[in-house]
């Protein structure tokens, strides 16, 4: 035995780097839009004004986590509201089924941010190092002034990028204009700098080091994946019985004519995760259809037919092999499976607008003091005393006029103020505290527990609402 | 990412097999090796730095001179520097002003409301009660009846001073006799009549004879009417609230052996300002003055 094969096999694999070769084509494009708009968003989002009232902050989406404040644009959610960002994730959840059973891994493809960011970073790294040939060239070169240069032009740029998300992340939480000043001017507090310097570094690792591991070793998703897709999903795929066996050149003879696949490796030269399409589907592929591009390209300029690689379904696989053409793209997409998702999907979705347009912005509790649940005065009268909150989303102050219902009898009194006026002030939750008094003799002084319906009325609109309570007497 | 599946190699095992199933003896991945080397670098660090080896006399203090109890001193110390302007607004201001004050007023959510509850919750709920409603012999303080005053300078007088608490010298003090020692039990009846007609009672009927008795005996710190001395901490005799009952037995009792409830001085055990808090928050709970 040697002493290299004495060596036990070692459990680490380093990482082979992988040069994605530059390709153009119908998806490559349609990455580029989706890119586009997805980081347009993300970096304007927080830019966008709407106007609010007086004492409410006048920025689109703003998540205010000092104020424990949710807006987004003519929505502004509170704590007690947070089932409608419950809903929202289960409906991201329930979307995510539906495009994972319908089209595979379509997210991972085209608009996980893992994919968006790496194909920026890409971007970069090719327009600062060249092509593929030129990067791979470019890492076995030594380290000269060029390399250095080249690679400190990369590593800026992205870092640049990072700061950007970072910084970019930070204005959804704050005033996006105060706080891009006082970032400039040192001002910002620890938080934000704590926040952009890590995603910096995050953006950068993810998107410039890590890139396809994350994807392949880090992700849950491609682990789960499989359990929403089927033998009708679409899914990047490889006309094996038409391109094999491959090969160059002309079939030689006695051996079977060669397939259309001219083992090019066009298709593995494109892929960010460095794989072979041609292999079978694999957890490794996230559909970006990049090889699709990349094969469609080849194909045109040998004059074959494209789509040797393709959105393919398995169970069209023996149709094709027969000679038949395959179903039709809806009768794959619209199935029972897809079309209960979307059931799901909807459901959640109207439910939640439902929800949205029947809350008010105006709440109203009562709960009674218990501790005691009521006090006799010195003429005899039994005093309730309840705690009463008063919600108040608004931007501007309201007040409400505050009157008992059915308690004829019943003197209403509230603590520290003249009358039965409350302010509720802008954006608040106020409490006061209301008292209830029945004179000696009345009969709920003598009645354990009387129905009482508290009601408020907006002193302006006249909109009202009511919270029914008890008013409790002498047990006897 | 591997491509290819790594073939089949002689890997050394440990020795170790059950039913046909080697243990291998594979090499630990790097970077858990790493991190196994950076972690005991890290621990020596740690019991270097921070408490950490016990011995009788307490745990090595370790270089930082780390405590656990030294940082809730500071983080107490940080807080009270934090409510220091509010404790110095609370003090300066008069005390019918706190209660509305924009920096320290407000219910729910003002310092003054929200400490002075602390403050009651932790000492006088223990006679007072949680809901500060009294039982037996502890005045409730949320109903419009007041022995000794109801205004927010009263609350904070028997507050700081307390209520015939003998060893603070500005302590509200007053005696009722015990009118057992010579009144005779008849002579006694007929004072409990009386005071039971005051409020229309346990059916009581005033006759000239049992009022001749209460203007003579009690009326000096009750009042003529009956409706008590704040000033002497005489109670109302004439409403609906007693403090320790208001049947002819309780009565009775209290006439003969006479009643004197106690409630301790604070001042000095609370700081001016809790003393404060504690009067705004009683003061707000209903039976404010």
């Amino acid at each position: 035995m040697n002493e290299e094969s004495s060596k036990p096999a070692s459990l680490y694999e380093a990482r082979e780097p992988i040069f994605p070769r530059k390709v153009k084509g119908k998806f490559r494009n349609l990455k580029w839009w989706l890119m586009g708009l997805m980081l347009g968003l993300y970096y304007i989002l927080p830019w966008v004004r709407w106007d609010r009232g007086t004492n409410l902050p006048d920025q689109a989406v703003l998540l205010d986590m000092a104020n424990r404040r949710f807006f987004f644009f003519w929505i502004e959610i509170w704590p007690h509201e947070f089932y409608f960002i419950a809903g929202l994730l289960i409906m991201a959840g329930l979307g995510l089924f539906l495009f994972t059973s319908a089209l595979g891994r379509v997210w991972c493809g085209y608009a996980c941010p893992q994919t968006v960011w790496t194909d920026l970073f890409i971007l970069v790294e090719r327009w600062v190092e060249g092509d593929r040939n030129a990067r791979i060239r470019l890492l076995k070169a030594k380290w000269d002034a060029r390399k250095i240069r080249l690679r400190l032009t990369k590593w800026a740029a992205w870092l640049l990028i990072g700061a950007a998300t970072g910084g970019a992340w930070v204005f959804y939480f704050a005033d996006a204009p105060t706080l891009a000043v006082d970032l400039v001017t040192g001002d910002a507090s620890l938080m934000a700098y704590g926040f952009i310097i890590s995603l910096t570094i995050a953006t950068f690792f993810f998107g410039g080091i890590a890139r396809e591991q994350i994807c392949i070793y880090a992700c849950p998703w491609p682990r789960i994946q499989a359990a929403m897709m089927d033998e009708e999903t679409l899914t990047v795929g490889y006309r094996d019985w038409r391109g094999e066996p491959r090969g160059k050149g002309k079939s030689r003879e006695g051996e079977a004519p060669l397939g259309d696949c001219i083992d090019c490796m066009a298709c593995v030269n494109v892929c960010p995760t460095g794989i072979d399409i041609r292999d079978g589907q694999q957890l490794a592929c996230i559909t970006c259809a990049l090889c699709i591009d990349a094969c469609d390209d080849i194909m045109t300029k040998i004059g074959k037919p494209r789509g040797l690689i393709d959105y393919l379904a398995v169970s069209d696989f023996e149709r094709e092999k027969a000679g038949e053409a395959p179903r039709k793209l809806w009768k794959h997409v619209f199935r029972l499976r897809t079309l209960i998702y979307i059931s799901l999907w909807g459901a959640v979705g109207v439910g939640l607008l439902v929800a949205l347009f029947v809350r008010t912005d105006m709440g109203f509790s009562v709960s009674p003091v218990r501790n005691p649940t009521y006090i006799m005065l010195s003429d005899g009268s039994v005093r309730n005393a309840y705690d009463v909150r008063l919600r108040n989303m608004q931007g501007d102050d309201v007040v409400f006029n505050i009157t008992a219902e059915g308690a004829d009898g019943l003197s209403l009194s509230i603590e520290g103020l003249e009358g039965a006026a409350v302010i509720a002030e802008a954006d608040e939750t106020t409490k006061i505290r209301l008292y209830l008094t029945s004179t000696r003799d009345s009969a709920f002084s003598s009645t354990q527990s009387s129905p009482v319906r508290i009601r408020i009325e907006n002193d302006e609109t006249g909109a009202d609402a009511f919270a029914d309570t008890v008013f409790n007497g002498k047990d006897r | 990412m591997a491509k290819k599946p790594v073939e089949k190699q002689e890997v050394e095992t440990t020795g170790h097999e059950w039913d046909g199933i080697q243990e291998f003896n594979n090499p630990l991945p790097r970077w858990w090796l790493w991190t196994t080397y950076a972690c005991i670098i890290w621990g020596i660090g740690y019991v270097i730095a921070y408490p950490a080896i016990p011995l009788p006399g307490g745990a090595t203090p370790g270089l930082l001179g780390y405590s656990s109890r030294g940082e809730v001193a500071a983080d107490i110390a940080a807080i009270d520097a934090m409510n220091a302007p509010l404790v110095a607004r609370i003090n300066e201001l008069d005390l019918t002003e706190i209660a509305t004050d924009d920096l320290v007023g407000g219910e729910a959510d003002g310092f003054a409301y929200n400490g002075g509850q602390a403050v009651f919750q932790t000492f006088c709920a223990q006679c007072h009660g949680a809901g500060a409603n009294g039982f037996v012999g502890y005045p409730s303080l949320i109903d419009d009846d007041w022995i000794w005053g109801g205004t927010i300078e009263d609350i904070h007088t028997t507050i700081s001073y307390g209520i015939r608490h003998e060893t603070n010298l500005d302590t509200r003090i007053s005696e009722m006799p015990a009118f057992g020692e010579f009144l005779s039990k008849e002579e006694i009846g007929d004072i409990v009549e009386y005071v039971g007609s005051l409020s229309g009672i346990n059916g009581a009927v005033a006759t000239e004879e049992n009022e001749m008795l209460f203007l003579d005996n009690c009326a000096a710190c009750h009042m003529d009417d009956g409706t008590g001395d704040r000033f002497a901490g005489a109670p109302n005799l004439t409403d609906a609230i007693w403090l320790y009952g208001s049947d002819v037995e309780t009565l009775t009792h209290t006439v003969t052996f006479a009643r004197a409830g106690v409630m301790p001085a604070w001042e000095g055990r609370l700081s001016e300002s809790q003393i404060r808090q504690a009067a705004v928050y009683i003061h707000s709970l209903g039976g404010g003055e």
